[in-house]
């Protein structure tokens, strides 16, 4: 199985530890991905707040690279890469007008059999949760954390087409595939405060702590994420010190990879304690 | 008797402007409130989100493009799903945000602006974001130097903030993109 891949920018910055337990993972899968040559930003939530079409035919350069490569369809890790491409698509697929214009800017032709997937997608309805248990040598016995969606993989739901907006399950159905036991809480798809952290700091620590201690008060030892700006906030903003995972990071330790230590250092909270007293370190 | 003056002398040039910059129908809005009751940042808003609406309505151009509700929306998205008129309210604020821009309208929230501004750069000047020089160029708009230097040099120090950036081959493709896309 290959799929073509679209790191993003955060893959090689601030998101390090998310794309290096995800190549590891996909190892240990046997499924290949091969990264887009000399692709660029997706412009973020920056771009189209300030200019529309520049928002989208950044993203459609990189969909145009997606097709040359004809490695299949397109991943994605990154929550906002994935949500600022799907939006592209959602235009280039629905609006002949538009399409033509980025078509003509960016110097290319929309090829719509080109599919653009969420990471987590492709492990749960491409790979499948079958093929995941095979490889876990470590289940996550007594794990218990809250699956946390954030915004942008499930909104909006006619952009993204990924999982239920209000009550989504992807992440709480793979953690039980891993052995963990996931908790029942109530703001799995409350927003971190996105970019508002380098400008207006308050409000983001007010909305992170609500998530952070919600997430404890339901007894959560830790929270699993698939974003990386909530990953950073969640984890830079809070005051009680509760670990916070991207997912990719629990498949490895329950496929017992080798380097997950590396990714630990990463952390500006060390989940190291909890996953040693759970004997998964 | 009052009331209907009013709607008479309403200047309807913004609500069509509107409707026509975000491609949604804002006359179908019955203020049900369910935008600003799910928004994570309307508590800190001047102007909530559903008063947003109603006052694009009644063609209040002025105090809705110099609001800080505009900056304020992170895109989040919560709204324009749970609206039972199908009103994408965020695609509506990138638009106000937009408007805003090209009427000059200072932004009320300046360092979002300048944020913004700082991010769309560093991806003009590379293809790809550098966080680095993002940041300075960001302190250096806003003069907000002290804000989060402790946890930008954790960062740095786990090897999180790159020192040089990744630049990619089709910076020239990338130029050629913003040339085109300049309003």
């Amino acid at each position: 199985m290959k799929f073509s891949y679209f790191p993003g920018c955060t893959d090689h910055s601030t998101s390090l530890e998310y794309g290096l337990s995800t190549h590891e993972v996909f190892k240990t899968l046997g499924v290949e991905l091969v990264e887009i040559e000399d692709w660029n930003c997706c412009g973020a939530a920056a771009t189209h707040s300030i200019n529309r079409l520049l928002s989208l035919c950044l993203p459609a350069r990189n969909i145009s690279k997606a097709q040359s490569s004809q490695a299949g369809p397109l991943v994605v890790p990154c929550a906002g890469c994935f949500n600022m491409l799907k939006r592209t698509e959602h235009v280039l697929k629905n609006d002949e007008t538009e399409r033509k214009e980025i078509e003509e800017i960016v110097g290319f032709t929309y090829q719509s059999s080109l599919e653009i997937l969420a990471l987590m997608d492709v492990i749960l309805n491409r790979i499948g949760l079958e093929k995941v248990q095979e490889k876990v040598k470590k289940p996550l016995k007594g794990l218990k954390p809250a699956c946390y969606y954030g915004c942008a993989l499930v909104r909006h739901p006619k952009i993204t087409q990924l999982d239920d907006p209000e009550n989504p399950q992807y992440l709480d159905r793979l953690m039980k595939s891993l052995g963990a036991e996931p908790v029942e809480w109530s703001y799995k798809i409350d927003c971190c405060g996105s970019d508002l952290a380098l400008t207006y700091g308050g409000v983001v620590k007010k909305l992170v702590g609500r998530i952070v201690s919600m997430a404890k008060e339901a007894g959560a030892q830790c929270i699993v994420t698939s974003c990386g700006l909530c990953q950073a906030n969640l984890e830079m903003r809070q005051e009680i010190g509760l670990p916070i995972f991207y997912f990719t990071e629990l498949m490895g330790v329950a496929f017992d990879v080798e380097k997950r230590e590396n990714w630990w250092k990463k952390h500006m909270i060390s989940p190291k304690g909890l996953l040693e007293s759970l004997k998964l370190a | 008797m009052e009331f209907l003056t009013t709607i008479e002398k309403t200047d309807s040039s913004f609500l069509e402007e509107a409707k026509q910059k975000c491609g949604e129908d804002l006359s179908l809005c019955y203020q049900c409130l369910k935008c600003t009751a799910g928004c994570p940042t309307a508590p800190y808003m001047d102007i909530r989100p559903n008063n947003i609406i109603r006052m694009i309505q009644m063609g209040m151009k002025k105090e809705v493009l110099g609001s800080s509700a505009i900056w304020l929306c992170v895109s989040c998205e919560t709204c324009g799903t749970r609206c039972p008129n199908k009103i994408d309210i965020g695609v509506l604020m990138d638009a106000l945000r937009e408007m805003s821009i090209e009427e000059k309208v200072p932004a009320k929230e300046k360092n979002i602006h300048l944020l913004h501004e700082a991010f769309v750069q560093s991806v003009k000047r590379g293809g790809r974001v550098h966080e680095a020089t993002m940041l300075i160029d960001y302190k250096l708009r806003s003069k907000d130097f002290m804000t989060d230097l402790v946890p930008g040099m954790v960062l740095f120090l786990k090897g999180k903030i790159p020192l040089f950036p990744s630049l990619i081959k089709g910076r020239g493709e990338i130029k050629r993109i913003f040339e085109r896309c300049k309003k």
